[in-house]
Parts: C-alpha cells; sequence; structure tokens
C-alpha cells in the first residue's frame, strides 16, 4: 500500500497505526509562529471502534491500509461465521462475531449490506439505514386506539425487538430505522 | 457542478474592505508609509520551519523565483536605504499551511519602527488590537515564565544539552498520549506551545510572549534578561490564537549572516533543499540596518478575530480548497 503524508490526510481515508486499520475522521494542523508544525488528527480504529487522538509532525507518513468497503447479500450462518455473497461473482465471505457485531439483529437472507473488508476479510457489517422485517410475535392490539400514539413490543423475524404503534399486528411487515432501531411505518406494498 | 461561490458570506467580505481601510487609517494617523514590495524574489528564507513556493519562469531565467513568505527582507532593504517607518498589507505565501487556521496564500500587515525596540512595538500592536477589536488591556509573559506557570517544566533549563528532559516527555504524554518521536528540543517546545500551553490562553485576551529561548531568536537580537540570554522577540496571542510575530531586528551583518547559513544547516539535516543567500539583504545590512523593531500580524485573522468565526475560510473570498 502507499505512504500518506499528513497533508493528505482527508476524512476516510484508510491508514495503518500501531497495527491497526485506521479511518481518519480529522485533521487539525497546528503551528506555533515560528518552527515545528503538527498535525493533530482524530482516526477511529476500524476493529475496535474506538476513536485515537494523536499528533504528527507534518509531513510525517503512515501506511495506507487495504480497507474496502463492497455491497453483499447475506446468505446464512453456521453459528461461528455469517456468510455473504457477492452477487456479481458469488464469492463468498466468512464475517466472525466481531465484524458482525450489532448488525445480527438486523440480518435477514438476500438482502444487501455494507462489509468493510480489511486484507480481504470482514472486518465490519454496516446494515442498510432502513429494513423491511416481518413481525412474528406482539400482542393484539385494540381496535379504534389508532389515534392515541401508544406503543407496544413486536419481535421481528431477525429476533430484534422493536416498539410499534398499537394497530400493528403479527404477520405484518414495517420499516425500520436500523440506527436507531425505530420503527418508521408499514412497509410499502408490493 | 463545480463548487464555485465565495468560501466567505459576501458581509463578511464587507467587513474585509472595513478592516483594511481602518489600518492604512491607522498608520496614516501616525505618519508611517506604506510600500509595496516584490511578491517574487531570487532568494528566500531557510528557515526551517518555512516552505516556499518556487516559481519556474520559462525562458530567460534558470534559477526560479520565490514567492515570499513574508516582505521581510525587501522591506529591510528599503530600512537600510533610509525609508524611515514603513508598512505594508500584502498576500504572502507559505506551502503546506492549510486548516481552520491557516491558508497557504494569506495576508500579512508588516510593519517597522526605526528606533524602537520590541517592547515598544508591542505598545503599538496593543493599540491596534483596542482600535479594530475594541480589547482592553494586554498582559505581557516571558516565555520561561509562561511554562513555568502552566507547565511546571523551565524551557531554560540545561541549556546546552540538545536532549529532551524526561520531565519534558512526561509532562507532554499526561496531556496528549503519545507523542511525536525524534522531536529536537526546539520542536519539543513548539509541541508544549501549540497543544499545551496556547489553548489555555483562550480565555485571557491579549497576551504577549515575549524573551524566547535564543535558539528561537529567528531574525531577533538576543539580550540578557535575569541571567538567561534571550530573544528580544514577542508573540501576540488573542483569545489563544497566535496573530502577531516581532522583533526587536538583528541589525549586525556578520550576526545576520551566520543565522542564515545555521538555517540551511538545519534544513540540511532535516534533509530539505537548501536556500540561496539573500545577498542583496546581506548587503544592506553591510550598509547598515537603523535600529529598529519589526512586527508581522496576520491579517485574515485578526479579522475572523473581529467577526467571531473560528475558520479562515469565513473571512477569505475564496480559500485554498476552493482558490
Amino acid at each position: 500500500m502507499p505512504n500518506f503524508s499528513t497533508n493528505e490526510f482527508k476524512p476516510g481515508l484508510k491508514v495503518m497505526l500501531d497495527g491497526e486499520p485506521c479511518s481518519i475522521l480529522e485533521n487539525e494542523f497546528v503551528k506555533p509562529g515560528k518552527g515545528q508544525a503538527f498535525n493533530r488528527v482524530k482516526l477511529r480504529n476500524l476493529k475496535s471502534g474506538r476513536v485515537w487522538e494523536r499528533t504528527f509532525k507534518s509531513g510525517d507518513t503512515l501506511e495506507g491500509a487495504d480497507v474496502m468497503d463492497v455491497d453483499l447479500e447475506y446468505s446464512y450462518t453456521d453459528g461461528e461465521f455469517w456468510h455473504f455473497m457477492d452477487p456479481s461473482t458469488y464469492e463468498q465471505y466468512g464475517a466472525d462475531r466481531d465484524a458482525v457485531g450489532d448488525a445480527e439483529k438486523w440480518l435477514k437472507e438476500q438482502e444487501r449490506y455494507e462489509i468493510t473488508l480489511y486484507n480481504g476479510s470482514p472486518l465490519a457489517v454496516t446494515p442498510p439505514n432502513f429494513i423491511e422485517l416481518e413481525i412474528t410475535e406482539t400482542d393484539p392490539g385494540l381496535k379504534g386506539d389508532t389515534a392515541q400514539g401508544g406503543s407496544k413490543p413486536a419481535t421481528l423475524s431477525t429476533g430484534a425487538v422493536v416498539r410499534v404503534p398499537l394497530f400493528i399486528t403479527e404477520g405484518e411487515v414495517i420499516r425500520v430505522d436500523t440506527r436507531t432501531g425505530e420503527y418508521v411505518s408499514r412497509a410499502s406494498k408490493g | 457542478m463545480s463548487d464555485w461561490r465565495p468560501s466567505a458570506p459576501l458581509v463578511n467580505l464587507n467587513e474585509r474592505a472595513v478592516l483594511l481601510a481602518q489600518l492604512r487609517a491607522f498608520f496614516s494617523d501616525r505618519a508611517v508609509l506604506e510600500v509595496e514590495t516584490p511578491v517574487l524574489s531570487q532568494a528566500t528564507v531557510p528557515d526551517p520551519g518555512i516552505e516556499v513556493f518556487p516559481v519556474h519562469a520559462a525562458g530567460s531565467e534558470a534559477t526560479p523565483r520565490y514567492l515570499q513568505t513574508s516582505p521581510e527582507f525587501a522591506m529591510k532593504r528599503l530600512l537600510a536605504a533610509g525609508a524611515g517607518d514603513i508598512y505594508q498589507i500584502s498576500k504572502a505565501f507559505r506551502q503546506g499551511e492549510a486548516g481552520r487556521h491557516h491558508n497557504p496564500e494569506f495576508t500579512l500587515l508588516e510593519w517597522y519602527r526605526v528606533g524602537w525596540d520590541h517592547a515598544a512595538l508591542m505598545r503599538e500592536v496593543a493599540e491596534l488590537l483596542s482600535a479594530v477589536l475594541g480589547s482592553k488591556g494586554w498582559q505581557v509573559w516571558p516565555y520561561r515564565a509562561l511554562f513555568i506557570e502552566l507547565l511546571d517544566i523551565d524551557p531554560m533549563a540545561d541549556g546546552d544539552s540538545s536532549a529532551v528532559p524526561e520531565s519534558w516527555l512526561s509532562v507532554a504524554r499526561t496531556r496528549l498520549g503519545d507523542v511525536p518521536q525524534d522531536l529536537d528540543r526546539d520542536a519539543f517546545l513548539d509541541l508544549l506551545m501549540s497543544h499545551c500551553i496556547e489553548p489555555t490562553l483562550e480565555g485571557w485576551g491579549v497576551v504577549f510572549v515575549t524573551d524566547f529561548p535564543p535558539s528561537q531568536a529567528a531574525l531577533a537580537r538576543k539580550t540578557r534578561v535575569a541571567g538567561h540570554t534571550v530573544a528580544a522577540r514577542f508573540e501576540c496571542y488573542v483569545q489563544g490564537r497566535e496573530l502577531a510575530n516581532g522583533y526587536w531586528e538583528q541589525s549586525d551583518a556578520l550576526s545576520l549572516a551566520e543565522q542564515l547559513e545555521a538555517d540551511n544547516v538545519r534544513r540540511k539535516y532535516r534533509q530539505l533543499p537548501e536556500r540561496p543567500i539573500d545577498q542583496r539583504l546581506l548587503a544592506a545590512h553591510e550598509q547598515g540596518l537603523p535600529e529598529c523593531a519589526g512586527v508581522a500580524l496576520g491579517v485574515d485573522r485578526l479579522l475572523a478575530l473581529k467577526l467571531g468565526v473560528d475558520s479562515l475560510a469565513e473571512v477569505i473570498s475564496f480559500a485554498w480548497p476552493v482558490a
């Protein structure tokens, strides 16, 4: 991978720091009136998700990280790995529990997910912002209560539990915001 | 579609015109002469902390010319020629200095007062800030006292050693986490100044830091203060923002030549290209630079402070990314 100098550090650039792949979040140029210039850099460790803050001498370099984001289709899990497929090449990728993380509760077969590959292996799984899932279990709603704005828990086909309005019933498909875990609407028909 | 619009709101550009008029009136009232000097010169500064833009002219000239990093050398030649008190508002250029508070092309106000020392010039800077920003009063902090007060570090201790004392490393690590390796003593002081001290000055109003370590003299003269040799230099901070850099000027030609050569040696050591020494500046110094003090002040930063904005892009018509 090429090396990148501090003046090439831009948000989103993927670099190696202390042997870990990181994504640059912020890069601030700092210089006293005379003398040595520095770059104060915020990076997200792509493995742990932690944010690191580091100071570099201006002109210092970091090696680029072999990290790229690809869209893959979720296939199945064998309990140890969650398998994704590139729909154009049929190539398979197995993501471990660390890589899948919180995305597990939004995994639906044939749905597309953004997979971050590091040296060719899945490092992180990001679900689409909105996903449509079937309700497998919820208490019966009360008729005529649609205007009250009350809510109740509902279990989805993936195992996720979200709060839905009282008029929503078992078997219905709803649209959920995966970033907040909140009900958005009934799924669009057809 | 291309991003063609100005980076600064038009109302701020209006304020910029007001500020420029105000600065010119300030100096006109004090009988300081406005001058213009070349932006492209055959020589440039060898200061290892500054990277110049070389410009290659087609054909006639074999060597590049350099966009000025400040008008200092040309203005000193005017001083040696007997111009008296002079000021200039001009563009200056420094490669790689891009960020929220830096633009590689920026506007500099530089002025010289004949017969003054840096203490007298600090007072005039404070008066200018009072006129522009409405600031009241100012503080003067010797560099050493500031480090002792805020970091409990004596920057002048073991002055002969080039090694970074362990106590400095531990202060930096406590406050910043990991710090860059292979910093020399002055670069380490720069790290502490820019990362640990400057942010603290935010609530202090107008602050002059003076009496710098002699290794950071640049082209300032050296004097003895309280048993230490110090550089007769000041940096002016407003709300923690570095705004101006002033000197009681080194007028001795021999010392100047030594300083410029030493800068080139430091460039070589850091594997930076050496710079042609300005022989015309040296000749002017041999003829005799009058006793004087000079200061350079960032006009874009001054305007940002006046308008209370946190980014130079908001006061520059087309900031670096869209220039």
